[in-house]
């Protein structure tokens, strides 16, 4: 199967950076397949799991708390606000977030920003029943 | 003259002293090697962060109404000079370089009339500056108790910029920081964050011409994006900081440890001297005081 180059970085460091068969991206309006060949897209991420397939049946699960995704002719890259592999996330971690993101509601000044904590705590949420299962 | 014993205590404090520059600056040779893996690890992100907004500005100048973090207020009568410097002296001109470049700079805007604000983020640009621009500085962020600088502490200084900006309290941000070339070169660097510019390099290799689609849209892309590369620039310009603080400091502890290396040598040298020309003099008495007899 033909491959191609992805990337994964945070503002800390380099996650993953190889060749890959596929990656499932969580993007805002829905998650979406990358395969080779992909047509160019530029999408903004919601906290998920981002899924690498390198071949073989082997997936890499990384956890990702928002950031963008840019499809080019290059490859995949995946700029995360934040970036962990998935065994080092723990449902205290999770539950950190939960609460930081209940204290962005209870704190945000306009609408508009309550709007945009309010989806985020959703996705969060959403995010926490989809793994503990 | 100095007396033996002055002597022997001016040496025995300059050695004190050697001791202290010298394990100094092993630490900061420590220190340094980790701050560098720190910009290294931070590097590929501000890069791609900067492709891609290139990319994406390249197409939007064009545009009426685009972002004003892209295409600024339209004025440039505020300027916010973000003043990046360490939070611990002895270490050489790494400081001082820095708040003379930032200086430098506030003094020609304020005499072409335009109106300056400073932001301070560590402590020895804040005591080098409040002096000649006691009015000019809005606020002082103190990071001395971060051991290692993470993408928070960066982040809680890029919102606040934002809410300044957000609230029409200046029109062009420069970041001052100092740029890691080598363990011996550091270069004083100004920047320009807001509006935001991205040189030539970058927008060359995002100048691919592929159609891009956007989720959810252009311009809500953009817009998440902008204030976030204000973040990531203020991260990097703070490891950069980082790294040229110890390699600064391992330099300037350098030399003073060979300084004093010479000082006691030279000390010795006089100390030697005198006990000897003392050993002398007795001499002299004795003998002259046998040939009296």
């Amino acid at each position: 199967m033909a491959t191609f180059t992805f990337e994964l970085v945070s503002p800390e460091r380099l996650l993953f950076s190889g060749e890959v068969e596929s990656v499932v991206v969580p993007s805002s309006e829905g998650e979406m397949t990358v395969m080779a060949g992909h047509s160019p897209v530029m999408a903004v991420l919601k906290p998920g799991v981002v899924a690498v397939s390198e071949g073989k049946g082997a997936v890499r699960r990384l956890f990702v708390r928002g950031g963008f995704a840019d499809v080019g002719p290059a490859g995949l890259t995946i700029l995360a606000e934040q970036a962990l592999p998935l065994e080092e996330l723990d449902a205290e971690m999770l539950a950190q977030h939960i609460r930081d993101a209940e204290e962005d509601v209870a704190d945000a000044r306009t609408d508009e920003a309550r709007q945009a904590a309010a989806e985020r705590l959703a996705q969060l949420n959403e995010l926490r029943s989809a793994l503990v299962h | 003259m100095p007396s033996l014993k002055d002597l022997r205590n001016r040496i025995a404090s300059v050695k004190a002293t050697q001791k202290i520059t010298k394990a100094m600056q092993m630490v900061a040779a420590a220190k340094l090697r980790r701050a560098q893996t720190a910009v290294e690890a931070a590097r590929p992100y501000a890069e791609r962060m900067e492709a891609v907004l290139a990319n994406l500005a390249s197409r939007m100048t064009v545009k009426e109404g685009a972002p004003r973090l892209l295409a600024g207020t339209g004025r440039d009568q505020t300027h916010l000079l973000i003043v990046c410097t360490a939070e611990r002296g002895l270490c050489g001109a790494f400081n001082s370089s820095i708040a003379r470049l930032a200086r430098d700079r506030a003094t020609a805007l304020m005499a072409q009339g335009k109106t300056v604000k400073i932001l301070c983020v560590g402590k020895k640009g804040y005591d080098a500056l409040r002096r000649q621009f006691k009015d000019q500085i809005v606020d002082l962020i103190e990071l001395r108790s971060v051991r290692q600088i993470g993408f928070e502490n960066a982040d809680a200084v890029g919102r606040k910029v934002l809410q300044m900006f957000d609230a029409g309290e200046f029109d062009v941000a420069t970041l001052f920081y100092s740029k890691f070339k080598s363990v011996i070169s550091q270069v004083p660097t100004a920047q320009q964050i807001i509006p935001a510019q991205f040189d030539g390099e970058a927008k060359e290799a995002a100048g691919l011409d592929a159609v891009y689609d956007y989720e959810p849209g252009e311009e809500e892309i953009l817009a998440a994006l902008l204030p976030r590369n204000v973040s990531v620039q203020i991260f990097r310009a703070l490891l950069e900081n980082g790294a040229s603080e110890q390699g600064a400091r391992m330099t300037a502890m350098d030399n003073a440890t060979r300084n004093a290396g010479e000082m006691i040598r030279k000390q010795t040298l006089t100390y030697n001297r005198t006990r000897q020309a003392m050993i002398t003099k007795e001499l002299i008495e004795i003998i002259s005081g046998a040939e009296a007899l």
